[in-house]
């Protein structure tokens, strides 16, 4: 039997609603199949089952309620196993001395999302403050959920993007690095192939980075990995978490799934199918957790170098920006050329900068075969 | 024809991927994608709406010359002559 639990989607997330259930008990489901539908600050998401089996006894009923990650939903049982009643989780006594009681009621803090360093894991003044000066994300957001609504979702929004953005920034030492990339190659093989092609079947410049960042990741897999409890956690697949800017402000990173496997081809259509259900708030909670590294393309507004804040716990995040013309000098000449400035900003506990060095080398050295890609 | 018909379908596309669009403030001068916030991705289906619509291709290399609801319209009217 295996539980079936509010899911962290990031880490940012604290809690999240059940918004409805897409299973009942007894359905028997295989690994992906929909099992609920939750809400957080960051929208609405499809949850999948992680194991095949038979639904259990629904523990918590759809409703308004905020559901600390954790807490058990229902449960997976293998065919035939006997279930084992479980109980819904009771609301447990929080351990929290007067003085920070008293400053979390005065800063409306949330004192079931804060995590205790005291005594028995009680909570004490000093993690009340930390919540007030760092990330805030406790705060309860008041939720009169009508016209509000809106205003409401950027909020939340906000505020999970300042939490895992605070986190980022306390707890990891960033190093950076840069590269330019003589694109001309890249880009006159992908205009002749456009060329024989229907607008419907064209590739979009920022699909040959992309692919070239999973083939180098493969060749340099320290930064395709999760830094958890001061361990390196590689991660096997390679699953490229592209930030999407929404409209109207906010900005999500779900991940593009097994990107060294796809073809060019392939891959357009995975970044247009992420981008509209992106957009359209149609994403799954495993596009939201599994990636292990994030490429953010700033290019579009003309921007030339992008200096990212990695997304924890991933180790690495790739920059691109604008392909424009620049003079490039090569066997004592000076010509124009299409130049792609990629960067790199990698957590220096996960590796050093010669490891970030050998990844931008890689990255270079792909793109200027872009027929392999 | 007309640039008006034209121009309707022009904006009919641009709202499917920027639905708050208000084109009274948009001037026929003006960036389309930089006073909407388009990127490239939505750009690409916006042309591939109109591609779809009135059958007109537009090929990669034109792409550049597509910045204003002038230069949209005036290119679309020729094509469909």
């Amino acid at each position: 039997m295996a539980d079936f639990i509010m899911p962290s989607l990031g880490a940012d997330m604290q809690e999240g609603i059940l918004v409805a259930w897409r299973v009942q008990p007894g359905d028997r489901v295989h690994h992906g199949d929909i099992m609920a539908e939750i809400e957080t600050q960051k929208g609405l998401f499809e949850i999948e089952a992680f194991a095949d089996g038979v639904v259990g006894p629904l523990l918590v009923q759809p409703g308004p309620d905020k559901i600390p990650v954790g807490s058990l939903l229902t449960t997976i049982n293998a065919p035939g196993e006997a279930v084992v009643e479980k109980t819904a989780p009771s609301a447990t006594r929080i351990k929290i001395s007067p003085a920070a009681r008293k400053l979390a009621r005065e800063n409306q803090v949330d004192i079931t999302s804060l995590r205790g360093s005291g005594p028995d894991g009680s909570v004490c003044l000093a993690d009340v403050e930390q919540a007030l000066t760092g990330t805030q994300v406790q705060r309860t957001v008041s939720s009169g959920k009508s016209k509000k609504e809106m205003k409401d979702f950027k909020t939340g929004m906000r505020q999970a993007i300042a939490a895992a953005m605070s986190l980022s920034n306390r707890e990891i030492p960033h190093y950076y690095l840069s590269t330019d990339i003589d694109m001309s190659r890249a880009l006159s093989w992908l205009e002749e192939r456009n060329r024989q092609r229907s607008i419907r079947e064209r590739l979009l410049p920022v699909v040959m980075p992309l692919k070239a960042v999973a083939l180098a990741l493969k060749d340099v897999p320290e930064l395709n990995a999760h830094w958890v409890d001061g361990r390196l956690d590689l991660k096997k697949e390679v699953h490229i978490g592209f930030a999407v800017a929404l409209r109207g402000g906010g900005l999500m990173t779900p991940a593009l799934h097994n990107v060294d496997c796809l073809d060019l081809d392939q891959l357009m259509a995975a970044v247009g199918d992420l981008i509209s259900r992106t957009r359209s708030g149609k994403l799954r909670g495993s596009e939201m957790t599994d990636a292990g590294v994030t490429v953010t393309s700033l290019g579009d507004l003309g921007v030339r170098t992008v200096f990212g804040v990695i997304y924890p716990p991933q180790v690495a995040l790739i920059g691109l920006g604008k392909i424009s013309e620049q003079p490039w000098a090569e066997n004592g000449e000076i010509l124009a050329r299409p130049v792609l400035t990629a960067t790199l900003a990698a957590d220096h506990r996960a590796g050093d900068g010669h490891l970030g060095a050998q990844f931008l080398d890689r990255l270079n050295r792909l793109l200027q075969e872009p027929e392999k890609l | 024809m007309d640039a008006a018909a034209i121009r309707g379908i022009i904006e009919k596309g641009l709202l499917q991927i920027a639905p708050e669009a208000e084109f009274d403030d948009l001037q026929p001068t003006e960036n389309i994608r930089e006073e909407l916030d388009i990127d490239s991705f939505d750009f690409l289906n916006f042309l591939i709406g109109l591609n779809e619509e009135l059958g007109v291709d537009i090929p990669e290399s034109d792409y550049e010359k597509l910045i204003t609801m002038n230069d949209l319209t005036a290119y679309l009217e020729e094509k469909l002559q």
